[in-house]
């Protein structure tokens, strides 16, 4: 059985656990076994009928009131005990902030390896194989892992959603949480600017380097971005660096790690720092002046000119192609 | 309050990576090595809370000798002392394997530590795993990705980055923490920095002095190969009137990429 860990925000299913769920159906399929889900928290009843949808045939409700607010030590140990009592061999997450913060811990709870943030996996003579991107992805590794169960991090964005049905069995799960105060505790969460979305969740970025020249025109990304759905903006090392936009925004080795359907980066140069973390988006497209910028060397579709004068226009033919 | 933090020896992000198919690993010469950015973070936040709350600042890296040049940065930067836990393997890519000789050192060497602050992850394998091990097999709080941190008596509050949002977590000491881009500016070395660094003895630890069993020591990551990413052939190209070109390339996301 492989289990997959299903995050909530405001009692919505996060689309990228759904995509493990997919990728958990999939293998699931291939080593003849069946993909079961867990929630944690009070009030996710209505979510079963959702994750059945997408091949869960069990879906592990996991009760107590102490965990509607997110703590990474009672989680693992909650994950921990349904892990013992229902032996899967194989636990699934998203590698999203929650699921890089709690599966390892999970990991080490079972005294197992964990394979993080994931873009391949493949069964091969029974076993998971996983492949991940290191260095930012300048390179690929692909290993086993030798510890049961395994614990795995899927990246986002990148395992296509695969609606399956299946008998969607809801099991509620009394579960005990130590009356001691964890060591560490979620009190509040502060939303940037009404919640916009994250880079490494949008299926369309819009990235801004340094030929951005200044701070206020990322507001023409801004604008952009606003034209079109799933979208949000990025930025270039430099960009981050000089002040102009928050790091949060920064797509690189020392950011995040992207994979959008689009990525359209306007005044990036390439350096190999920030190609290493949006190589993998599927279509790349690039404004810059300069015809001899690297960036150019892997984009499916380039513009040589001035981004300032190529961006109004472009939001025109934008604003057309909604209508 | 005694402050460990956890390092490693990375090359820098400007690195062209090779891969060895013989060895199944990065080939390291001609690579220019560096404490990982993230690390930096974390050398930076605990000398700030030594400045302002006392106590001691202890750098740790985990491998082979040729993490000495990274300790002695840290020990430039300020930190009191440094200790190397001498680890002859090379790089597994198993957090758990690094995250158990951590948690066994901390527990035989430095019972009293506070406050364990690592980088978000380590530039290269990425694994973001080692920091959540720890805390697990110390039985303590965690608080990942942090980008500001404030520390009062026995308690600290952190702000993690959460997507398109911040969390704020409550930790009580003591607690791992992991540095993220924005906690701080990390300070340069000053020269009198280096002259101390250069006097001070850098204690090695080795694995077999920890104990840990045989099997605590085996990786639970078989590799089975490392590859180039598939390499991305450039595509059109077009330059013109901004009108023309807008167009275009408009035209190219609707109907040839069907993206937009």
């Amino acid at each position: 059985m492989i289990l997959t860990y299903i995050e909530t925000r405001d009692n919505k299913i996060k689309k990228a656990s759904l995509e493990a769920l997919s990728e958990a159906g999939r293998m699931a399929r291939e080593l003849k076994t069946e993909a079961t889900a867990v929630v944690v928290g009070t009030g996710k009843d209505g979510l079963a009928t959702e994750l059945s949808s997408y091949g869960a045939s069990k879906i592990y409700l996991l009760e107590n009131a102490a965990l509607d607010q997110y703590s990474t030590q009672d989680y693992a140990a909650a994950l921990a005990d349904l892990v013992k009592k229902s032996s899967p061999s194989a636990v699934f997450f998203s590698a999203t902030s929650m699921g890089k913060d709690l599966s390892p811990r999970l990991a080490a709870r079972l005294g197992v390896g964990a394979a993080s943030d994931c873009t391949q996996v493949a069964a091969k003579d029974g076993q998971l194989e996983f492949t991940r991107p290191i260095f930012a992805g300048k390179a690929l590794l692909t290993f086993r892992l030798t510890s049961s169960p395994q614990v795995v991090s899927l990246r986002p964005n990148v395992f296509p959603l695969a609606p399956a049905a299946a008998a969607g069995e809801t099991i509620k799960e009394g579960v005990e949480v130590p009356a001691s105060p964890a060591g560490a505790r979620v009190t509040e969460i502060l939303q940037e600017r009404g919640g916009e979305m994250d880079v490494t969740e949008a299926d369309i970025v819009i990235s801004g380097g340094r030929g951005m020249k200044g701070p206020e025109n990322f507001r023409l990304l801004q604008e952009i971005s606003e034209l079109i759905p799933r979208s949000a903006v990025g930025a270039s090392r430099s960009a981050v660096d000089s002040g102009w936009i928050g790091h949060q925004h920064q797509v690189g080795q020392t950011g995040k790690t992207v994979s959008p359907n689009l990525y359209l980066a306007f005044g990036i140069s390439g350096a190999i720092q920030h190609l290493a973390g949006m190589s993998s988006s599927k279509v790349i497209v690039a404004v810059n002046k300069d015809p001899d910028a690297s960036i150019f060397k892997l984009a499916d579709f380039g513009v040589v000119g001035d981004l300032f004068q190529v961006i109004p226009p472009l939001k025109e033919e934008l604003k057309k192609l909604r209508c | 309050m005694n402050i460990l933090v956890f390092v490693k020896r990375v090359p820098d992000t400007e690195s062209k990576i090779k891969i060895s198919q013989e060895t199944t690993s990065i080939v390291e010469e001609g690579l220019n090595f560096v404490l990982s950015p993230y690390d930096e973070y974390a050398m930076e936040e605990a000398l700030r809370i030594r400045e302002s709350k006392g106590g001691k600042v202890v750098a740790v890296a985990v491998g082979r000798d040729e993490s000495l040049v990274i300790l002695k940065k840290c020990l430039a930067m300020g930190a009191d002392e440094a200790v190397l836990v001498k680890d002859p393997l090379p790089e597994s890519y198993d957090g758990l394997r690094t995250a158990r000789i951590i948690a066994r050192l901390v527990q035989a060497k430095f019972p009293d530590a506070k406050l364990l602050i690592f980088g978000k992850q380590s530039v290269g394998a990425d694994n973001s795993q080692v920091p959540s091990m720890v805390a697990e097999f110390l039985g303590i709080g965690q608080a990942n990705v942090v980008v500001k941190l404030e520390v009062e008596g026995e308690t600290a509050t952190a702000l993690r980055e959460v997507e398109g949002a911040q969390e704020k977590v409550s930790l009580t000491f003591p607690a791992v923490v992991s540095a993220q881009k924005g906690l701080n500016e990390p300070r340069y070395e000053t020269l009198k920095g280096i002259m101390m660094a250069r006097k001070k003895e850098i204690p090695i630890v080795t694995i077999e002095e920890l104990g840990l069993k045989p099997d605590e020591l085996a990786s639970r990551v078989a590799i089975v190969r490392m590859d180039l990413p598939p390499s991305r052939q450039a595509g059109r190209v077009v330059t013109g009137p901004p009108e023309e070109t807008a167009r275009q390339l408009a035209d190219y996301l609707h109907n040839e990429a069907k993206v937009i």
